[in-house]
Formats: structure tokens, sequence, C-alpha cells
């Protein structure tokens, strides 16, 4: 029963994933500014037959209806099409930026995560307490902060004013390590290669604290308020009663149960990561799929802008696939 | 029996007009000493009142128009800097215009770019999600569906490709805002409206006979008020930060004052004049900030099932 409405969701996605890639299409197409005329620049020293040879390699000179068809058919065998820009396939290029993004991610949910549990939990344990009431407060500013400030405002803090950090990019110019996953912290524990580790991990902090910011704020939020529930509830009385020591009850008994609505935000915040990540990328200038999408954007560059918009309506509609499903096995009361 | 409730006929109807507006007064009244007594939302509330005074008076307050400025005063240091001086408390901008008479100005483009689009939103959602939630059939699931797939994109993602098709500029933030921003509200009425559907005060209004326009207004729209207002306080904020962010990537207003604008002009000056990102950005904030703690209060206030502690 269960597995049957599982495939039901998984089903109901993919429909919605086609209405996505229509959407991108016409949008696209929409969009004043010929990609053409954007491709040749300012040279000015086009020919006629030039300009017509590249509508002809892009498809661009066929009707829009034949276009969406190349388009969706070309998606169905997993062929992004090739970028205007960059004369490369969109799927190799995406394929090149996906680490970096990932790796930016990963590090902010990390960072987020290990920031908002104890403050979550010792916010509810110490309810009304100084800390409680700090951290809070703390938690209200994260979530009210636009990420792109804080971004300018920690790199003038950390990296113009103490020079703790450095501006921009993922990794010392001219620093040589050997890629093979493409995460850069990564691949330099794999080499050994302790300087580069260094340098990766100084670049990634400040973009990964930007972008986990508003996470680890709505993530204590949302801990601190379920542990309160929990900390009510029978079992908890009962487990104290009996005598166990606090820590036990608040990490075995109350935490465990407090941390499915938990599941289901950082779920949710994957999501507004995604587009947070546009603008943190932009901001630190760090060469992932966020920073990709603005350029592709501002340079018309249709197949890339639809490769990359697919890439993460995809993520999105997993994702919160993903929290549906996994609520029903933590909570069975809920139905799909 | 003889009493109050004997009243002639023909004033039966100022009767029952000076009953609502008793009613309706008293509800204000609780309201607003519910407010008094929560700080936060108080707070919220009089940084609010304080930035919309700002932004209507924009003219008397600033010391200079948004645009006027002389080369002169460019990366002029703030007042309390080594070069600044007091006629330009904030210091000047990329350009050598005051930077404190743009924050000024630019509230007044944060607050108008919040209002219209949650108004709007909420006005779309309101309806749709009315009509959807009470008559169900083709139209609900058309509007449904359309959201869902509306929904499967990031916000930021969505606007951003928006903008880069219509171009940059006022109206068109408003309507790439908007076009995705009604979901919410919508799927907000249409839930608490399938629940209303089955209480028994509608089953009520149907058999004595009121008009289905009539019972979804005047008795079911009330009851659903609350959290509608509570969404769109916490929305207004959420789309002040997005008409910055937009404005930050050189996609939202560029024409005006625009906090997120002058922010992205600041980041190019970082090294030697951090105070062009940084003050409006610090009021950014403070409005965003506000917004949400009164956003937070209301709910405690009109809607205490979603509280999320006590």
């Amino acid at each position: 029963m269960r597995f049957v409405k599982i495939l039901e969701r998984v089903l109901i996605a993919i429909p919605i994933m086609l209405g996505v890639a229509i959407i991108v299409f016409m949008f696209m197409r929409l969009t004043p500014g010929d990609p053409v005329d954007l491709m040749m620049g300012d040279s000015g020293s086009v020919t006629q037959e030039e300009e017509e040879a590249l509508r002809e390699e892009f498809n661009l000179d066929k009707p829009l209806y034949v276009q969406m068809g190349y388009f969706l058919s070309g998606m169905a065998r997993g062929d992004l099409g090739n970028s205007f820009t960059r004369r490369q396939p969109v799927a190799d290029i995406i394929w090149q930026t996906l680490p970096a993004t990932i790796e930016l991610a990963l590090a902010a949910t990390v960072l987020a995560l290990l920031i908002a549990m104890p403050i979550g939990i010792i916010s509810a344990v110490r309810q009304y307490s100084v800390l409680d009431r700090v951290a809070m407060g703390g938690s209200f500013l994260g979530i009210s902060m636009p990420n792109f400030w804080l971004g300018i405002v920690l790199i003038l803090i950390f990296a113009v004013k103490l020079k703790m950090f450095p501006v921009a990019g993922r990794i010392d110019y001219g620093m040589e390590l050997h890629y093979t996953t493409g995460f850069y912290v990564i691949d330099s524990i794999l080499t050994g290669n302790w300087p580069a580790f260094v340098s990766s991990v100084k670049h990634l902090f400040l973009p990964a604290v930007t972008l986990g910011a508003a996470m680890a704020a709505i993530v204590a939020r949302v801990i601190r308020s379920s542990m309160l529930e929990v900390l009510r509830q029978d079992y908890v009385i009962l487990a104290r009663a009996k005598g166990l020591n606090e820590f036990r009850v608040v990490v075995k008994h109350a935490l465990r149960n407090a941390l499915i609505p938990t599941v289901t935000v950082v779920g949710i915040q994957i999501g507004v990561l995604l587009g947070g990540n546009m603008i943190v990328e932009t901001v630190f200038g760090w060469p992932g799929l966020g920073r990709l999408a603005v350029d592709a954007i501002f340079s018309r560059d249709y197949p890339l802008v639809q490769g990359v918009v697919m890439i993460y309506a995809l993520t999105y509609v997993i994702a919160n696939l993903v929290v549906d499903v996994l609520y029903t096995y933590i909570n069975p009361k809920i139905s799909l | 029996m003889k009493g109050a409730l004997q009243i002639e006929p023909r004033n039966r109807h100022s009767y029952y007009l000076m009953l609502r507006l008793k009613l309706w007064w008293n509800a204000w009244k609780e309201f607003g000493s519910k407010l008094v007594r929560h700080p936060t939302a108080l707070f919220g509330a009089v940084v609010i009142m304080i930035f919309i005074l700002m932004a209507i008076f924009a003219p008397y307050l600033a010391p200079y128009g948004p645009d006027e400025g002389t080369l002169d005063n460019r990366l002029l240091a703030p007042a309390w800097m080594e070069g600044g001086t007091s006629a330009h408390i904030f210091g000047g901008d990329e350009l050598g215009r005051d930077l404190l008479s743009r924050i000024i100005y630019g509230i007044r483009i944060s607050l108008l770019v919040g209002f219209v689009t949650v108004g709007i939103s909420v006005t779309l959602g309101i309806l749709f999600g009315v009509i959807a939630g009470y008559y169900r059939g083709w139209f609900d699931n058309i509007v449904s569906r359309f959201g869902d797939l509306l929904l499967a994109f990031p916000f930021l993602i969505f606007a951003i490709g928006m903008m880069a098709a219509t171009g940059p500029g006022f109206g068109n933030l408003v309507f790439a805002l908007t076009f995705k921003g009604w979901v919410e509200f919508f799927r907000l009425v249409r839930g608490e409206m399938l629940s209303e559907k089955t209480k028994e005060y509608v089953e009520a209004a149907k058999i004595t006979g009121q008009r289905n326009f009539a019972i979804m207004v005047s008795e079911v729209l009330p009851n659903i008020i609350h959290s509608v207002i509570v969404l769109a306080t916490l929305r207004m904020g959420f789309m002040i930060i997005m008409e910055a962010s937009l404005s930050y990537l050189g996609l939202g207003i560029q024409d005006q004052a625009a906090w997120g604008s002058m922010i992205k002009a600041g980041k190019d000056y970082m090294m030697n004049a951090w105070w062009i990102s940084t003050f409006p950005g610090l009021f950014l904030l403070t409005l965003v900030l506000a917004i949400n703690m009164l956003g937070e209060g209301l709910r405690d206030i009109l809607d205490p099932r979603l509280r999320t502690d006590q």
C-alpha cells in the first residue's frame, strides 16, 4: 500500500518536470535579445552567411514547436544540447560545475546543523533563560538577514579588514591540486596536499557561513519548539521519574522524537539553499551552478539556462519527494 | 417578555448595524490591547510605522535629493571618520551622491514592493482559493496543478528568469514576484476553505437560503482571514528581500535608489568605501526584522493554533 503511494508520488513528479521544461523553454524564447547577436559580440564583421550558419547549427531558424520538440526529445535521452557561448555540451558544463555547488551546499548544511542542533536543544531545555533569549533573538536576525549583504559584510570584516579569509574563489591562485572528485577539500585530503587543504577550507568557510546562516536560524527554532513539545510528553516525564540523568533523558528520549519535524524542515531548506546559492556564489565568485545560471541568463545561452534550471527543479522536486516519503516512515499517522 | 431585544421593525436594520459596529470595535480594542502587551509585535509595529513615515516624508527628511551629487563627494567617508563632514552623515556613494538621502528614498521602493506584491498575491490567493475550495471541480484541479508546477521552481530562480525575460523595472518586478507569490495564499485559503466548509455554521447558512457567494464572503472569509493576515505579514519581509536580491543582481530596480542596487554598487568599492554597501543593508535588515517580528507577534495574537511554543 505504502509502496503504491510512493510510486504514485514519483509518477506525479514526471508531468511536473515536463511542465517545468516547457515553462523554461517558453521563458527563454520570450526573452528579448537575440542569442546570435550576443554570440557575435561587438566584432561587427560577421557576414550574413556566417550568421545564418550559426542559426542553423543551433536550430534557431526552425519554428518554435520544432525547437521544443528537439529540446524535449533530447532531454528524454539525457542530452541537454550544446551551450551557445561555450560551444560545449550543456551536460558536460553542468557536470564540471556541480561538485563546487555540492561542496558548498554540503558545507553550509553541516555548518548550519552543527550550530543549530546544540543551540536549539539548550534553548528548549533552558527555556526563557538568557541563553534561550539571545539564541532566539539571533535566529530572528538570521531569518531576516539578506544573504548577499551578510556575504559582503563578512568579506569586509574577515577578508578585507582582518585578512583571515580570502575574498573569493575556491583555492589560492596558482596552487597545484590533482583533481579527482572535483571536491577540492576531499581531493586535497586524498592526495595528502596539506597547503591545498588549508586553502580550500579557508575559501569555503565564508560562503558556507553565508549560505548556512538562514538554515541554522530556522533549524534552531524548529528543534527548540519540537523539543519543548516532546519534553512535556508522558514518556519524558516517566524517564525523569525513573531517575535517569538529564542528559540521557534529553538526548535519548526527547531528541530522537523531536528530530521528526526537523527532517522535514531540513529537506525544505535544501530548496531554499538552492535559491540562495545563486546569490552567494555570485557574491563570492564561487564557480558553481548558481553563478553559471546567472551568467547564462545574462548571455541568453538558452540551452545552458534550460539545463541548469532543469537540474534545479529536479533537485527541488526530489528533495520534496524524499521529505514526503521519509515523513510517512517516521510518522505513520500521516498519509501521502 | 419586555427588554432590549424588543425592537420596532423599522429600526431593526440600524440596530443590527450598530451591533455589528460594536462587535467590530470590540474586536479591534481586544486586538490593540493584545498587541500592546506583546513586546515583539509592538516593537515591530513601531519600527514599521517609523519607516512608513520616513518613506512618506522622504523629501522633507532627506538632506539632499536621491540623484543629486557632485564628484567632489565621490566615496566621501561618513561623518565620524577621517575626511568626513557632518553635511553627509553616511558619506557619499560611488557617484558622489549623499548616501543617507538615497537610503531614505530607498525605503519607498522596498515598502512599495512589499505592499503591492503581497497585496496582489493575497487578492489572487483569496479569490482563487475561496472559489476552488468551495466549488472544487475543474477549476480547483487546474489552479491547483498550475500552483504545483510553479512550486517546483525555487522562488529566486523563477524570479530571475522572469526578470531576464521582461527586463528590469518596477512593473515587471511586481509581475515576476506575484506570478509565483499567490500560490502560497491560494493553498492556505483553499485548505482552510475545505475544512470550514464542513462546519455547522456553513450548513446553517445554506439552510437559511443564503447564496453561495454570500456564504463565502460574509460567513467563511472572516473565519480564515486571520491566517491570511499572518502569512501576508511574513511574506512581505520575504518579498522585500527578493526585490533587493534581484536589484543586487542587476535585474530589479535600477533607475531609482533601491537598496539592493546600492549594495551592489558598493561591492565594487569594498576595499576603500565599505559604507556604501553596509548602511543600505543595515536598513534593509532592520525593516525585514521588524516585519518578521510583527508577523510572529500577529501569529501569537490572531492565530494561537499556529503558536510554535507555549
